[in-house]
Parts: structure tokens; C-alpha cells; sequence
């Protein structure tokens, strides 16, 4: 235990010691944190459109009203130009254009009157830009929905009877998150990631700082024991991701007004494990390596694989078999899915023990392996 | 392998015949790196209380040798115990009764003298007074009182040479290892550093010493001398003088190192 | 000058394991994330509290867990049970049916259908709710053939440069610029700042070499090494993802070296401000990573940020090549239409220089 002690002194006083570090352990996370998690959002409003009106009526200027009074729509240009507006989404300054052709209130009475049968109502095209996938995909379905909305209410001047009951109505409910606040999702998982990042990092050069410098061999020709050198060397880790943890967690609750909705002693109990599991990684890295450069980069490596595999910023279902495969052996995702269930929905150890085993099973295997590779002789 | 010196026992240290213990034996020591044989072949002993040199050209394998007895590194072959310890089993009982200053710098830079102090001193088990005690001895043999504040990293070379062997001994080991101390050491604190040396022997702290000083290897009580991985000489430096009729272990040295064909 | 180019190149390529790690991080990564990164939805569980256990409720059920979108994972019996089960995780969303839904639809016309969603990712809710209501809207205009609805104005959608709304249109031009940042701003920054912590930095200040030179030969292999990671990046985009390849080649390579030269200054500077590798990794891994990732529009929009992030974002490097590389290789543009934002990063590669330099000579004298 004093062995341990001496170590865990020494490392305080190295970290300390070095200026440099000290701001980026403690004060950049929290920097990210508060920024970073505004950016967060997919959330479409303000859709730039470009409207082009070729008929020039009342129906098609009805229409184009709907749109302006719409809040997911900002009209940015009209025009007779297709060409010109074209332009315009290539520069990026539209993001879809409306085009009603000419004829279009014409077609709309004759399709909307009681008698006709034969009246083929008219086509509005929708252009949209689509490098964004999916987000092209919902703005395409708003200008849909609006024009079906302004169908509903010609149906409903015309044809009354018929648009009494329009069939099934859908009303929908959000839970655990009425007001579809992003914050409220990304900021348990920015913090997850910021956490990790520190602990890997800063565990995964340690030792091999050591070896670089020449120090582990003085180090190595003492009576110190394996686990002595890991534990003496995890603590300090640990104690300072814990931190920033906490620090963390006390900004979501007072900047961002989340308060944990679960168990706090359950999230601090897990926390502290999966601590544990990513110090372990990172000296596990520290073991494998000889210079701090092939550490970092391996480090960065996994890093890099792990946030964008964990679900953070895209939903993990979506994900190929083989990447949720990947996932089985990345420890951010537990984390970050045990994180939001405890702390938006409540979830209690019945609900997440899967999660909780995963990050123990982590935790156990991954600090035996780093102590085996942790050899005292070449 | 000349015959004529090994097995050797020899009076080195006149009075003292009970301390004419042995403390490091090999026999038959073989160290290889894949094709490479880094030490063939090796035969010697260390007596305890001794200033035992071990000189070779660089790259004859006498840190690979300092490394095994450390048990830093484990051995290909041979039989090899240190403080009657083995070199296979018991590596960690050996660390226990050695000190160990290796050829690269081994104190951390970025923390004081004391800080270091307190820091081996800790992981050598040593109690708190104690470690106390010997801070103060070494900011006062030392004289490092003007760096007192200092990090290791701004003190001169010669200080931070002295203060790693105050550090390798502070545990009271039975035997110290020192691979090149005094190499880029101005004379006087060389001068100054075998002082130490000395005093340490004298306290019946059997020291085993790299050098390719050739003037130093004259303060040993028996130096060995490793040519291409095999040890060439093993006597005192008198004795080797009169064998190969020369005047300096310079010379012995120059003749053996002739005969070497590594690099 | 030329010898110690050399020695870099020998340095660098002697290591077998960083060799490995800059060549095959960028090539995995790409590969994993062009496959992986995808923002549609699909297989997602929900769970349905039916009080009608008629028709159409199974109809739409079948229907539902029949889409790509949602998988069927099982009856509740209750409301209580709702909670419980989005507690669990899985399911994200539930419908619930009111009682004798399939007679209140076909006696009244109008039915009531409610949606729950899980809105603790609102991203996923609001896209769940979204596809739900178009597969209602989709199973009532089949079920009402003449439904006047959708014979009014009909909405024709058309997307322009994606047509098949691929992800990877999205992703491929962020990760490109992504890693390039990340890889060439790393190398750089540690292996100056190694060179320094070793002290072999002193060694070549004291020789003729002057710093500028130094500075050069440090950057020109791990501008070659970028270089060829960015063709192998490309070609793994054109070969396995499909992305169109009919730009403005030349173009994009000039700009990709501006981009890449940018960056290597910008690990130079990170170097000048670092006295240890451990620094100059944090600075390059930990401070640029979520930022080049956030605030660069590779995933999220930036026009929706806050007005301070948005102006922050504009200082970003990343945010201006994305928009470079997106226009060259999807929208075929041409200097013309991405002059403004090479001057930005032209403007930043001098200024990041010019800093360096000044830092450099700070810590000479």
C-alpha cells in the first residue's frame, strides 16, 4: 500500500508540474462541453427556399404564403430563373427550391370541383438538395405535409362532407423529452467522450513516457510489484477523469439544467468502472508500444473508431451488422447508452444490468491483460 | 579464454578475509538476441565489499551483462545467482538487495532532488525518518542546498550523476550496479565521484562497475575485461600489468581490443 | 538540405508500426465510417398497446414491422407498460390503438392513432414519428382509393446531386477533411515536439541548418505521406462508395495540397506552443478533434447553431475545405464557385506560418 502511494504521489507531482497540461485536463473539457454541445442538432428550421412562381395567381401565391408562414421555411429568392436559382443551390445559398408551373390554379379548380372526375390536380416539384441524405429527405416530407395541409383546407371550403373525417389521425407524444431539447441528448455523451478521451490519452503515453525517457528502468530494478506499478499508476487517472466527471455532471445540472433522473449513486458506481476499463485500455496501449508517437496514434486510432462507432453522434441500429459487431468491444457505447438511460429516462439497474455487466467484463479483462504485458524484464 | 586467470581467488582487499563471501556468480552465461551472441560464454564471481570493473570496447555486452544481473533481462543460458539469489527465479528477491544507476539518466526531470529522493526512497520501502535522514545527509554531502528548489532537469551534469548513485545506494544494497556513471563527467567531479565509490566499498557495499576510462579501472580492487562478448582478463589491475608486461591497463586494454572483430 | 530531408524520410519509414498507423488509419477509418456513419433509420423496435385487435390495426402493424424502418418487438397490455418498456431501451417508439379502431374508421372516417416516441434521442423521435405518419397516410390512401387528397396539388419531390440520398455523399467529403486535419496537424506537431523532448532538437539548431530549413524538411515528407493518403482516400471513395468522379480533378488536388499545407502548419505552430509530445498530442488529438468534427457541418449543420458558434465555425479550417469539397465533387464546381473559401484557407495557412515563425524565433533568443 506505501509502495502504491509513493507512485501515485510522484504522478500528481508530474502532472502538476506541467504547466501545459493543467488547462488542457481541466479547463478544455469544460470548454467543449458548454460549446460543443449546442452544435449538436439536426433539427431542421430555416430551410433556405427559393420559390419560383410561374403562374402567378391567388392559389399559387396562397401557397407560397403557407410556406413563408411556415417555421422550418425562410424564403431566400424568388424568380422566373430556374437556371439562376439552380446557381444559387450550388453555392450553397439555397437549400430547395419550390416550382409551380403555369396553369396551376387552373388545374387545381378543376380537380377540387365536386363533379369532375377526370381533373388531374397539379404538380408542384420540390427540388432539394441531397448531399445531406436525410436531412433532404425530412425538408422534402415539411413542403409535402404543407401542401397537404393547404389541400385540407380547399377540401374543406369545397367539399365539407368529405373532409369532415380525413381518416386516422395521428397525434404524437415526445417522452422523457417534451421540448425535443438536443442538449438534453448530447450532453451526457459529450461528456462520456471527453472523459474517455483525457483518461486514454493520458494513461496510454505514461508508461511508454517512461520507457522513451529511460526512467522505467530504474523503475524496473526495484522490488515493486506488477500490480503495485498498475494501480499506482491508474489512480491518479482515475482520480482526475473522475473529476472532470463530476465537474461535468455539476454543469449539465446547472448550465443545461439536466438533472440526473435516475440513481446518482448508480451513475457514480458505474462511472467509476468504466474508468477503470479505459485507464486500463490506455496502459494497456502504453505496454504494447515503444515510443509515445506509435502510442498516441494508436490511441487516436481507437478513439477515433469508438466515438464515431458509439452511437453519439448517429443512431447505433442503423449501423451495419458488422460495425454493431465492432460495437460488442467498444467500451463509449455502453457507457454512453447506461449515461442517457439513467439520466433522461430513469432506468434502473433492472433495465441496464446488460450494459453494466458489459463494462465490468470490460473493466476485469482488459486490466489483467495490461498488468500481463507489463513485464519488468526484455 | 585464457586459462590463467580464471577461478582465481585472490586477496583484494588485504585485512578483510571474512567478507571474501561471494556475492554474484556466473558460470556459463549466455546471452543471445536471435542469431546474435551479446555474451558467450561468461565465467566469473564478485566478492563481496569489492570494486569489481568490467571494461569493454562499446558494444562488447557489458550492459547486456549488468542487464541480467539486474534481472532486468533474463539469460539464454548459464548458471548465474546475485546475492545468492537466481537469476531465473528469484529476480525479484535480487532487486531487493541491489542498486542499479543505469548508462541513460535515470532521475525524473521534471520533479527536485528531494522529490526524487522521496520517491525511491518510498518505492524502496524506506520509512518516512528515514527518508528524511538521507535528504538531508545527501543536500549536505552533496552539497546541493543552492538547487534545493530546482528541478533535476536545470541541474548541472555532474550533481545529477552524484545524486543517481546517492539514490541507486540509498536502500543500503548489498550490491551496486553502475553502467558508464561517469561518462560526459568533467575530471574533478569524476575525481569526486569515485570518492563516493570508495566510501560506499568501504562500508562493505560490494560495487560493480562499468567504465571505458582506462584511469578509473586502476581504482578497482579486480577488473574483467570483455572483448566480442567473451571477458578476455579477469585480475587486479597489477596483476594484468605484470601478465601482459605493459605499463597502463591502457595498454592491456589497446592489445586485448585488437583482437576484436565486432564493430 | 537534401540530407536532412533524407534522414526524415528514413525516420519515418524505418518505423514500420507508425507506417502502418498513417497509412492504414486513414484507410480503415474511411472504409469503416463510409460503411458505418449513416443517419437513415432502419430496424428500429416498436412495441404497440393495442385496444382494438381488429383489421386494420393488424393491417397497419403488418405494415409497419413490413418497412425497412421498424421492426415489430411485441403487444403491451397497458399504458404502465410504456414506460417500462422505453426504460428498457430498445423499443423507442409505441402505438397505441383505441378501441374499436377499424369500426370508428369506417363508420366516421376518422380513427385515432397515437404516437409515443422515446424523445430522449429527439432526433430519432422526430424522424420516428415522421416515417409513421407517412406509412399511416401511405395505408389510408390505398384504403380510400378516391381519396381527393392526394389528387390536388401534387407534390413532386426531385433530389438534386444525391439522388439516391446515400450517406456516404455526406460523410465520405467530412472524413476526408477530417483526417487529413488531424493526421498531417499530429505528425508534424510530435515529431517536432519529440525532436525537442529528446533534446536532438539542440543538435540540429547548433548546425548550420537554419530553423526555416529545419522547418521545411519536417514538413515536405509528411506532406508527401498526406498527399498519398488523399489519393488513397479518393480512389477508395470513387471505387467503393460510388461517389461521382466527374469533377474538377486538378482543381481538387491543388486545393487538397492548399488543405494539407495548412494543416502541417498548423501542427507547426501547435509544436512552437509545446514543450512536451504529450502537449502537442493533446493540443492536435484532444483540442482539434471534436471541434474539426462539430463545427465543420461533417455531421451537423451549421446554419442551426447559435450565432456564436456559427462565428466560431468560420474560424475552423475544416468548415471551409468541406464546403470546397463538396461543391468540386458533387456539384461539379469550379474556381469560380470556391474562390472565397480558398483565399480563407490560403489566409490561414500564411497566418499560421507567420506565427510560427515569430514563436520560433521568441524561443531562440
Amino acid at each position: 500500500m506505501r509502495t502504491i502511494r509513493f507512485i501515485i504521489e510522484k504522478e500528481f507531482k508530474q502532472i502538476f508540474r506541467n504547466k501545459m497540461m493543467l488547462p488542457i485536463i481541466f479547463v478544455l473539457p469544460i470548454v467543449q462541453l458548454v460549446t460543443l454541445s449546442y452544435t449538436a442538432t439536426f433539427e431542421i428550421k430555416n430551410v433556405s427556399l427559393g420559390v419560383i412562381d410561374m403562374d402567378q395567381s391567388n392559389s399559387s401565391r396562397e401557397l407560397i404564403h403557407k410556406f413563408s408562414a411556415s417555421p422550418f421555411f425562410d424564403i431566400m429568392a424568388q424568380d422566373f430563373d430556374l437556371k439562376k436559382l439552380e446557381f444559387q443551390m450550388k453555392q450553397g445559398d439555397l437549400e430547395q427550391i419550390i416550382y409551380i408551373n403555369n396553369g396551376f390554379e387552373e388545374q387545381l379548380a378543376s380537380a377540387s370541383s365536386v363533379h369532375s372526375k377526370a381533373g388531374e390536380g397539379p404538380q408542384v416539384q420540390i427540388i432539394t438538395d441531397a448531399i445531406n441524405g436525410s436531412a433532404a429527405n425530412l425538408m422534402s416530407y415539411y413542403a409535402s405535409a404543407i401542401m397537404m395541409d393547404f389541400n385540407k383546407n380547399i377540401l374543406l371550403q369545397t367539399q365539407p362532407m368529405l373532409a369532415s373525417g380525413l381518416g386516422i389521425s395521428t397525434p404524437y407524444q415526445f417522452w422523457f423529452n417534451a421540448e425535443l431539447d438536443y442538449k438534453k441528448y448530447m450532453v451526457p455523451g459529450i461528456l462520456v467522450l471527453l472523459v474517455t478521451m483525457i483518461g486514454t490519452f493520458l494513461s496510454g503515453t505514461n508508461i511508454v513516457r517512461e520507457k522513451e525517457l529511460g526512467t522505467i528502468e530504474q523503475l524496473n530494478v526495484t522490488p515493486i510489484k506488477r500490480h503495485q506499478f498498475i494501480i499506482g499508476k491508474l489512480m491518479p487517472f482515475w482520480i482526475i477523469s473522475m473529476f472532470v466527471l463530476v465537474l461535468g455532471m455539476l454543469l449539465a445540472h446547472f448550465v443545461f439544467k439536466i438533472h440526473i433522473v435516475g440513481s446518482v449513486g448508480l451513475v457514480f458506481a458505474v462511472a467509476s468502472i468504466y474508468l477503470l476499463a479505459i485507464l486500463g485500455l490506455g496502459l494497456f496501449i502504453s505496454t504494447i508500444t515503444n515510443t509515445q508517437q506509435q502510442a498516441m496514434f494508436i490511441a487516436w486510432f481507437f478513439m477515433v473508431i469508438f466515438i464515431i462507432l458509439s452511437g453519439l453522434f448517429t443512431p447505433e441500429e442503423s449501423m451495419p451488422d458488422w460495425a454493431q459487431l465492432i460495437n460488442v468491444f467498444n467500451p463509449i457505447t455502453y457507457f454512453i447508452r447506461f449515461m442517457r438511460q439513467l439520466m433522461l429516462k430513469g432506468s434502473g439497474l433492472m433495465d441496464v444490468w446488460r450494459d453494466v455487466l458489459s463494462i465490468g467484463i470490460y473493466a476485469i479483462s482488459i486490466l489483467l491483460l495490461a498488468t500481463m504485458r507489463y513485464r519488468k524484464t526484455s | 579464454m585464457g586459462n590463467h586467470f580464471a577461478g582465481h581467488r585472490r586477496l583484494f582487499y588485504g585485512t578483510n578475509a571474512q567478507d571474501m563471501k561471494t556475492v554474484v556468480t556466473v558460470k556459463n552465461l549466455v546471452k543471445k538476441f536471435g542469431n546474435f551472441v551479446a555474451n558467450d560464454n561468461l565465467n566469473f564471481e564478485v566478492y563481496g565489499g569489492e570494486i569489481f570493473g568490467f571494461l569493454g570496447a562499446n558494444g562488447a555486452g557489458k550492459t547486456t551483462t549488468i542487464k541480467i544481473l539486474c534481472g532486468l533481462s533474463v539469460p539464454t543460458s548459464g548458471e548465474i545467482t546475485v546475492a545468492g539469489f537466481d537469476v531465473y527465479k528469484q529476480r525479484e528477491e535480487i532487486k531487493k538487495n541491489i542498486g542499479y544507476m543505469s548508462q541513460k539518466f535515470s532521475l525524473y526531470d521534471d520533479l527536485t532532488i528531494q522529490e526524487n529522493i522521496r520517491f525511491y526512497g518510498g518505492i524502496y520501502g524506506l520509512s518516512n525518518e528515514a527518508i528524511k535522514a538521507k535528504t538531508s545527509q545527501y543536500m549536505e554531502t552533496l552539497d546541493l542546498y543552492d538547487y534545493a528548489k530546482s528541478r533535476v532537469l536545470d541541474l548541472p551534469l555532474g550533481i545529477k550523476q552524484k545524486l543517481a548513485f546517492s539514490v541507486a545506494v540509498m536502500h543500503e544494497p548489498q550490491i551496486v550496479f553502475l553502467d558508464e556513471p561517469t561518462s560526459g563527467v568533467d575530471p574533478i567531479t569524476r575525481r569526486q565521484f569515485w570518492d563516493m565509490i570508495n566510501a560506499e566499498a568501504e562500508k562493505g557495499t560490494t560495487v560493480f562497475v562499468t567504465t571505458h576510462y582506462m584511469d578509473e579501472a586502476e581504482y578497482c580492487h579486480r577488473i574483467s575485461i570483455m572483448v566480442d562478448g567473451r571477458i578476455d582478463a579477469l585480475d587486479s589491475p597489477d596483476e594484468l600489468k605484470q601478465q601482459f608486461e605493459v605499463d597502463s591497463i591502457e595498454e592491456v586494454f589497446i592489445q586485448l581490443a585488437r583482437t576484436a572483430t565486432r564493430a | 538540405m537534401k540530407e536532412f530531408i533524407i534522414k526524415e524520410f528514413k525516420q519515418i519509414f524505418r518505423d514500420y508500426r507508425t507506417m502502418t498507423i498513417l497509412f492504414g488509419i486513414p484507410i480503415a477509418q474511411v472504409l469503416l465510417f463510409g460503411f458505418a456513419l449513416t443517419m437513415d433509420l432502419k430496424n428500429v423496435h416498436f412495441a404497440v398497446l393495442d385496444l382494438a385487435k381488429d383489421e386494420h390495426s393488424r393491417k397497419i402493424i403488418d405494415k409497419m414491422d413490413a418497412s425497412d424502418y421498424f421492426i415489430f418487438d411485441r403487444y403491451l397490455s397497458s399504458f404502465d407498460e410504456i414506460e417500462t418498456v422505453f426504460k428498457e431501451g430498445i423499443v423507442k417508439e409505441v402505438i397505441v390503438f383505441e378501441p374499436n379502431f377499424s369500426q370508428i374508421l369506417t363508420k366516421e372516417n376518422s380513427a385515432q392513432l397515437q404516437i409515443i416516441a422515446d424523445a430522449s434521442d429527439p432526433n430519432v423521435a422526430n424522424i420516428l414519428v415522421n416515417y409513421t405518419q407517412a406509412i399511416i397516410t401511405n395505408y389510408q390512401q390505398n384504403l380510400f382509393a378516391d381519396n381527393p387528397l392526394g389528387k390536388m396539388v401534387r407534390p413532386e419531390p426531385m433530389f438534386k446531386y444525391n439522388p439516391a440520398l446515400k450517406s456516404v455523399y455526406m460523410f465520405v467529403p467530412g472524413i476526408i477533411t477530417v483526417i487529413l486535419l488531424l493526421v498531417s496537424a499530429m505528425m508534424t506537431s510530435i515529431s517536432i515536439a519529440r525532436e525537442k523532448e529528446l533534446g536532438t532538437m539542440e543538435v540540429l539548431l547548433v548546425s548550420p541548418i537554419k530553423p526555416i530549413q529545419i522547418i521545411v524538411g519536417k514538413v515536405i515528407p509528411y506532406m508527401v505521406l498526406s498527399f498519398l493518403n488523399f489519393v488513397i482516400i479518393l480512389l477508395l471513395s470513387f471505387l467503393v462508395f460510388d461517389m461521382p468522379s466527374s469533377g474538377n480533378m486538378p482543381l481538387l488536388l491543388a486545393e487538397t495540397f492548399l488543405y494539407i499545407f495548412m494543416s502541417l502548419a498548423l501542427g507547426i505552430f501547435i509544436s512552437t506552443v509545446s514543450s512536451s509530445q504529450q502537449t502537442a498530442m493533446m493540443l492536435s488529438m484532444f483540442a482539434l478533434l471534436l471541434p474539426t468534427i462539430l463545427l465543420s457541418g461533417f455531421i451537423f449543420p451549421i446554419k442551426n447553431m447559435p450565432d456564436i458558434l456559427i462565428w466560431i465555425s468560420h474560424i475552423m479550417p475544416s468548415k471551409w475545405f468541406i464546403i470546397i469539397i463538396k461543391g468540386i465533387m458533387l456539384k461539379g464546381a469550379g474556381l469560380m464557385d470556391v474562390w472565397f473559401e480558398t483565399l480563407i484557407i490560403l489566409a490561414q495557412t500564411i497566418f499560421f506560418i507567420i506565427l510560427s515563425i515569430k514563436k520560433f524565433k521568441i524561443r531562440l533568443t
